[in-house]
């Protein structure tokens, strides 16, 4: 790829910025570095739709199903729970792999359908493996049910463990600056998929079905594909879920997280991977902040608490997505293709 | 010249208790244009959509380039080597011209999820190749000076132009355009004949529905008539146009 002079010196401002970013968190609190290790899982798991979404154009609201197996893949094989202990660089790609495999299980009957009733079939699906999670437990326990899978190991690479603390390094930093490649390799994966002859085929059918069958795509195994890629970028997100947290449970992957990562794609910037990003960034750190200035705000100015912050926390966030899709309806930063379709359409 | 390259036998369709074909048979001979004309409603566009596999058939066969058509789907004869157009042009709007015509490769290459991801060095040879045939189809139709537009900003003609592009990426073997003139002035349908004329002469075989029948007349080597979802001619232009029962069907008589 060739970079400008301009663009590298951004690029190292930008890498130089993510590089300190934990420390100067650090100093508000490790909670802060533990947020956005989190709000970088929410950014893989957005970018994992937006593949679904955002280029081949396929409404799916069951995405956190992905995200589940992934976890549970990671839970069952380094816990106790069996007494396996696998590595983790094992488990990661077992767990896309697995994810993976179960996108293109789940996308196989949906592959008819479009819009909403592909959105009813896929969020019937999410909640099927929900709720599955919480109930192979009996006669065999699998998944221990709605108790979950606790004490699941952290990564480690021989005695470095991603936990413990090492010197300046604390567990949640370390785990920050795996997040980050990890997040590099897949932001390069989805710019290199999208401008390649499978991302063509995936627009295709996004914009005609119809004529890309004539044209000679396969949109059966294009589609599923789609659903594929996506899921296994969610089984990877999933693992590192479980390893971060050292605990799942069902509760995890519930509908709203599903709805929530689809907020993300949609108010970002459907198919524009920056704008993807940035959504995702936006609303995984908006309701901590708000949860951090709502209660000081309201003790200053009023001497006592009058509004719960959580409910205000998700009206404010329900009206800034109101505002963003009366005053931006294509996303915060859109693909530059959806903004033009957009703009046609209201014209 | 009178190689077969598509034999249709029998070929029937039914929508409910509509007959919409009724044991339909023709030959296309490589090579030449062949134009299918009928009425509104004679089945025209279905009998298309079942050589193009949208549609299943109720019954017959289709024997192309000597071999069975399985017509299972329509990615399956566009590789089996037939392209089409559509009535209402299907573009994909909001990509550019080239990239339309680069996904009408898509079914000659074979790069995957694996290579795009390495960017190996076949991918991008690949790539390149794409992008090389594209802008020579997109010179070919006349429209190299509009390659980065997208598609929906294009002019009628032009979409029109680009669809043809479009299938020829495919590399078809047969040409088929379902009322390529329809919509467009008369100097848009003189150059659109032009360019057919131009595929023809580069060994291309054309089927041609069409409405114009000033068009087809002056174009097709052979022309087929449809009433009813029954052939009622097929024959060389001269001889269709004083075939009587093309005349009452078709081209208007003053019985009323």
């Amino acid at each position: 790829m060739g970079w400008t002079t301009k663009e590298k010196v951004g690029l190292a401002c930008i890498a130089a910025a993510l590089i300190a970013l934990p420390f100067v968190l650090a100093m508000a609190g490790t909670a802060w570095v533990r947020i956005t290790n989190f709000a970088v899982l929410f950014v893989l798991l957005s970018l994992g739709l937006n593949i679904v979404v955002g280029f081949a154009g396929l409404l799916d609201l069951g995405y956190v199903a992905f995200f589940a197996v992934g976890a549970y893949v990671y839970a069952l094989l380094a816990s106790p729970h069996f007494g396996l202990h696998l590595p983790f660089w094992a488990i990661l790609p077992i767990g896309a792999a697995v994810a993976g495999i179960a996108g293109a299980v789940l996308g196989a009957p949906t592959l008819r359908l479009r819009g909403d009733y592909l959105a009813i079939v896929t969020l019937g699906f999410g909640e099927i493996v929900r709720i599955f999670m919480n109930n192979l437990s009996a006669p065999v326990n699998i998944t221990n049910g709605p108790k979950g899978i606790n004490l699941i190991d952290p990564f480690r690479i021989g005695d470095f463990s991603f936990s413990a603390n090492s010197g300046a390094l604390s567990g949640p930093i370390k785990y920050y600056y795996f997040l980050l490649l990890v997040l590099l390799a897949v932001i390069v994966i989805n710019r290199r998929l999208q401008d390649s002859r499978i991302g063509r085929a995936w627009v295709a059918i996004r914009e005609d079905e119809i004529a890309a069958k004539a044209a000679g795509i396969n949109t059966r195994n294009i589609k599923l594909l789609a659903f594929a890629m996506g899921a296994s970028f969610g089984g990877i997100a999933g693992g590192m879920f479980a390893a971060i947290q050292g605990f799942v449970s069902p509760e995890s992957f519930i509908l709203n997280e599903s709805i929530m990562i689809l907020a993300m794609v949609v108010l970002g910037g459907m198919g524009n991977i920056w704008g993807v990003i940035a959504g995702a960034v936006l609303l995984s750190f908006m309701p901590e902040l708000l949860r951090y200035t709502v209660e000081p705000a309201q003790k200053a100015l009023f001497g006592k608490m009058l509004v719960d912050p959580e409910v205000l926390r998700m009206l404010i966030f329900g009206l800034a997505l109101v505002l963003t899709m009366r005053f931006r309806p294509a996303g915060l930063w859109p693909e530059t293709r959806h903004k033009r379709e957009l703009d046609a359409d209201r014209k | 010249m009178t190689e077969v390259l598509l034999e249709a036998r029998n070929i029937g369709k039914k929508f409910g208790g509509v007959q919409a074909l009724k044991d339909v048979s023709l030959t296309i001979r490589r090579g030449e244009i062949y134009g299918l004309i009928g009425p509104n409603g004679a089945g025209k566009t279905t009998l298309f959509n079942v050589f193009t596999g949208l549609y299943p058939r109720d019954g017959g066969e289709v024997l192309f380039a000597g071999k069975p058509l399985t017509l299972e789907s329509p990615h399956t004869v566009a590789a089996a080597g037939i392209a089409r157009t559509f009535q209402n042009i299907r573009l994909f709007g909001n990509m550019t011209a080239r990239e339309n015509v680069m996904v009408g490769r898509h079914v000659r290459t074979r790069a995957g999820v694996v290579g795009a991801i390495l960017r190996t060095r076949a991918e991008r040879a690949e790539e390149t190749a794409i992008r090389r045939r594209a802008d020579e189809l997109l010179h070919y139709v006349g429209i190299a000076d509009r390659a980065d537009a997208l598609a929906r900003n294009l002019s009628y003609g032009d979409q029109r132009r680009l669809e043809i592009a479009r299938a020829l990426a495919t590399e078809p073997q047969l040409l088929a355009l379902d009322e390529p003139a329809a919509g467009m002035n008369a100097t848009e349908t003189a150059g659109l004949r032009q360019l057919i004329e131009g595929l023809r002469k580069d060994g291309l075989t054309v089927l041609l529905i069409e409405h114009d029948v000033k068009l087809v007349m002056g174009l097709c080597d052979r022309v087929a008539v449809l009433e009813y979802g029954e052939k009622i001619a097929e024959d060389v232009p001269e001889v269709v146009r004083s075939n009587p029962k093309v005349i009452e069907a078709y081209l208007g008589t003053s019985a009323h």
